[in-house]
């Protein structure tokens, strides 16, 4: 038995969960912690600029890897600081736990210096969350918060800690293992009668299509998801959050659906008459108006919250539990097929309906700088963006070819979120590059994090796409405003390159667009930091585009004026 | 939470009885959950029961359409143990109705 204060047991139970970094920043209320972080051989701490920062090098780092990672603040703005990254999470389902200080226990409720009763914000943006009242209470609330973090249905988790309780003296026996594997419990599974139900609906469909997202790669399933397109050959299109499922090459693909997919995915799902929904939550962006969503379609679906089923469109079919178990089960039970007519049908709708060439190759589109860019960096590179025109540009032409290569934030739709979860991607997959692709309005959102990444080394590779516009905002503001543009253009430019200098970072910027090649080159071979500045024609906008509330058969823009090559 | 409906509404009503931890912040994940979710809480009855570690609950709600959703995401509250549905008719609700006829 050893006598640890609750600042070094957490710092140790943190550790046995195989924790080996943490962001955040110190404070009053958490300066035990830190003092106990200090004497850790095995955690390293990534000093950020900005708290929300710190929650995003966390995300970064549970994204990239599946696994709950870590960050901390200290009481009051410390911790509001944390709550965009927490919602992000929260809507994302992404297994990150936010420890925050708090003050003393006896001065709760008195509005004591920097006291924000973060317990009770947090509640609608967390899966669960803590105050920790007794020292005691440690020991199982840590190992009990990466189980919930990370199991089920993943989601962030909180963990307020006054300062007092983290000053506190309690007894910590080594082989400790509170009420961890006692409270695993046996995966929820569905019956065998339910399975046979579904590969009948499977095999007796016509026209399916396999819509599959996040869930998919939470269950680490991507495998799974692609054996069953494959054997039964159904057209597989992805939400935001599954892109890289199915890979970009594969003869199946059919990209994103909803408000930023091609013409042809959205066609091909109206004439569908099973949907096989994976891992998804018919969020509003991938289905449109939901009442118009494959209108002649059934509805299976396979998710392990039993909350989603039939949440918003009707269901023909549930099947709770973690995809893993259910792929895997119905997999066998789905019959071989080939399905010439309707896969040859969707090809062509594809074929038909590209979103751009791949072989043009004109550099002040973004497509083509997409493509570039991806040319040099490689398949291993991740990838994640921030919000606007230039996400979707990234999720419609980034080929992308596994789970977890594409870091995004689907759910909140945060600005800011690229960079800093660009950093702890980086750091948690050293070795590998991570472009970042991201807009003028964005990248200020959190731009102090240029620091940490540069003091940390983080290979990052920064695409910056300067259209001097809140873009996607002007965008809705052409279409479904009367072109009335307000507040959402930038008077002022901003030199991105003196800034980014400043912050000690390597910067190029793309004036001739024949250099483009070469820099991209010379940045992503240089290991670090570096930030690319690209400008962008203001006009250039996201096509096609499912205006908000309309079906998805209704489509803006983006038909081609030519013919591939 | 206002007085006792008038008849025909009664048999809209659901009782749902919830077996919950009893901490703090309970009472908090739980009228928030209905807040959040644009459902509206007619009635909260909470007791403590055996040696106070766990709460009775009994909460009155109109039924809607989107009553199942609501029972689902309770079931997902870690601090929720049970929830189950009660005809409406003798409730806890009917026998405290004294304390609140003006
Ligand atoms: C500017 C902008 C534009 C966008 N445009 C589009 C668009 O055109 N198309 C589009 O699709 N999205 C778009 N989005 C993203 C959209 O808002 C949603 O975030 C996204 O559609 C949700 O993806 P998902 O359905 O895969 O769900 P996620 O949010 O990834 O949820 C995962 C689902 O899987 C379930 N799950 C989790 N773990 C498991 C498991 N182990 N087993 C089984 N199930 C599990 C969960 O219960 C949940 O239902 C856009 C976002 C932004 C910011
Ligand atoms: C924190 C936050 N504030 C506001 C918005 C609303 N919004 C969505 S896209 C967008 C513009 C993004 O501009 P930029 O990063 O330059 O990207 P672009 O669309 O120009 O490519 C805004 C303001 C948001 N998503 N997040």
């Amino acid at each position: 038995m050893e006598q640890l204060s609750g600042a070094q047991l957490t710092i140790r139970l943190l550790e046995n969960q195989g924790i080996d970094t943490i962001a955040g920043i110190p404070g009053g209320a958490n300066l035990p912690l830190y003092d106990a972080l200090q004497a850790s051989t095995k955690i390293r701490h990534i000093l950020t600029r900005h708290e929300q920062g710190a929650g995003f090098i966390a995300q970064g780092m549970a994204r990239s890897t599946g696994k709950p990672a870590v960050c901390f603040a200290t009481s009051g703005p410390g911790a509001t600081n944390l709550i965009t990254a927490m919602a992000d999470a929260y809507l994302d389902s992404i297994p990150v736990i936010f420890i925050t200080g708090q003050v003393p226990l006896s001065l709760i409720g008195t509005d004591a210096f920097q006291e924000v009763d973060i317990y009770g914000i947090s509640i609608p943006i967390t899966k669960h969350n803590y105050l920790i009242r007794s020292v005691d209470e440690l020991h199982t609330v840590i190992p009990e918060a990466f189980r919930m973090a990370s199991t089920g249905r993943p989601g962030p988790i909180l963990i307020d800690i006054p300062k007092d309780v983290q000053n506190s003296i309690t007894s910590y026996d080594p082989e400790e293992q509170y009420g961890f594997f006692d409270q695993l419990q046996a995966p929820s599974l569905p019956t065998v009668e339910k399975i046979e139900l579904a590969a009948d609906m499977i095999n007796n469909s016509k026209r399916p299509v396999l819509y599959i997202g996040g869930g998919v790669i939470h269950a680490e399933s991507g495998y799974l998801a692609r054996e069953l397109a494959e054997k039964n050959s159904i057209p597989t299109t992805m939400s935001l959050m599954g892109l890289g499922i199915m890979p970009h090459d594969h003869e199946l693909y059919m990209g994103m659906l909803g408000m930023h997919a091609s013409r042809g995915t959205n066609r091909a799902m109206k004439e569908s008459d099973l949907i096989i929904a994976v891992g998804v939550r018919f969020d509003d962006r991938a289905t449109g108006k939901i009442a118009e969503f494959c209108p002649n379609a059934k509805i299976l679906h396979l998710d392990i919250d039993p909350c989603e089923i039939g949440k918003l469109k009707k269901t023909h079919l549930g099947l709770v539990g973690n995809v893993r178990y259910s792929l895997e089960m119905l997999i066998p039970h789905v019959a071989e097929n080939d399905r010439s007519s309707w896969c040859i049908h969707v090809a062509k709708l594809q074929q038909e309906n590209p979103i751009f060439c791949p072989n043009d190759r004109n550099f002040n589109k973004p497509y083509s700088i997409i493509l570039e860019a991806a040319a040099i960096a490689g398949e291993d590179a991740i990838v994640t963006t921030d919000v606007g025109k230039h996400q979707m540009w990234t999720a419609q032409s980034y080929p992308l070819s596994r789970p977890r290569q594409f870091l995004t934030s689907g759910g909140l739709g945060t600005m800011g979120f690229g960079m800093p979860t660009a950093i702890g991607a980086a750091l948690a997959n050293r070795g590998k590059t991570v472009l970042c692709f991201t807009g003028d309005g964005s990248i200020m959102m959190n731009i102090q994090e240029l620091a940490t990444a540069v003091e940390e080394e983080a290979n990052i590779k920064i695409i910056l796409f300067d259209n001097s516009s809140l873009g996607l905002v002007r965008q809705q503001q052409s279409l479904f405003y009367n072109r009335h543009i307000f507040a959402s253009e930038y008077k002022h430019r901003v030199d991105f390159c003196t800034i980014a200098k400043g912050f000690g970072l390597k910067t190029y910027s793309i004036d001739d667009h024949h250099s483009l090649k070469s820099v991209f080159e010379e940045a992503f071979s240089n290991k670090g930091p570096a930030l690319i500045h690209i400008p962008i024609d203001i006009e250039e906008e996201v096509y096609p585009m499912v205006p908000p509330g309309a079906a998805n058969t209704t489509m803006i823009g983006g038909e081609l004026t030519h013919e591939c090559a | 939470m206002n007085a006792l409906k008038t008849d025909s509404n009664i048999q809209h009503e659901t009782i749902l009885e919830l077996q919950v931890n009893n901490h703090p912040g309970v009472m908090s994940h739980i009228c928030g959950l209905f807040s959040r979710r644009a459902y509206n809480l007619e009635g909260i009855v909470v007791v403590p029961i055996g040696r106070g570690k766990i709460s009775r609950m009994w909460l009155k709600v109109i039924e809607e359409n989107n009553l199942e959703q609501i029972v689902k995401q309770l079931q997902k509250l870690p601090d929720v143990q049970t929830v189950t549905r009660q005809p409406p008719g003798d409730s806890i609700f009917s026998e405290i109705s004294h304390f609140f006829s003006s």
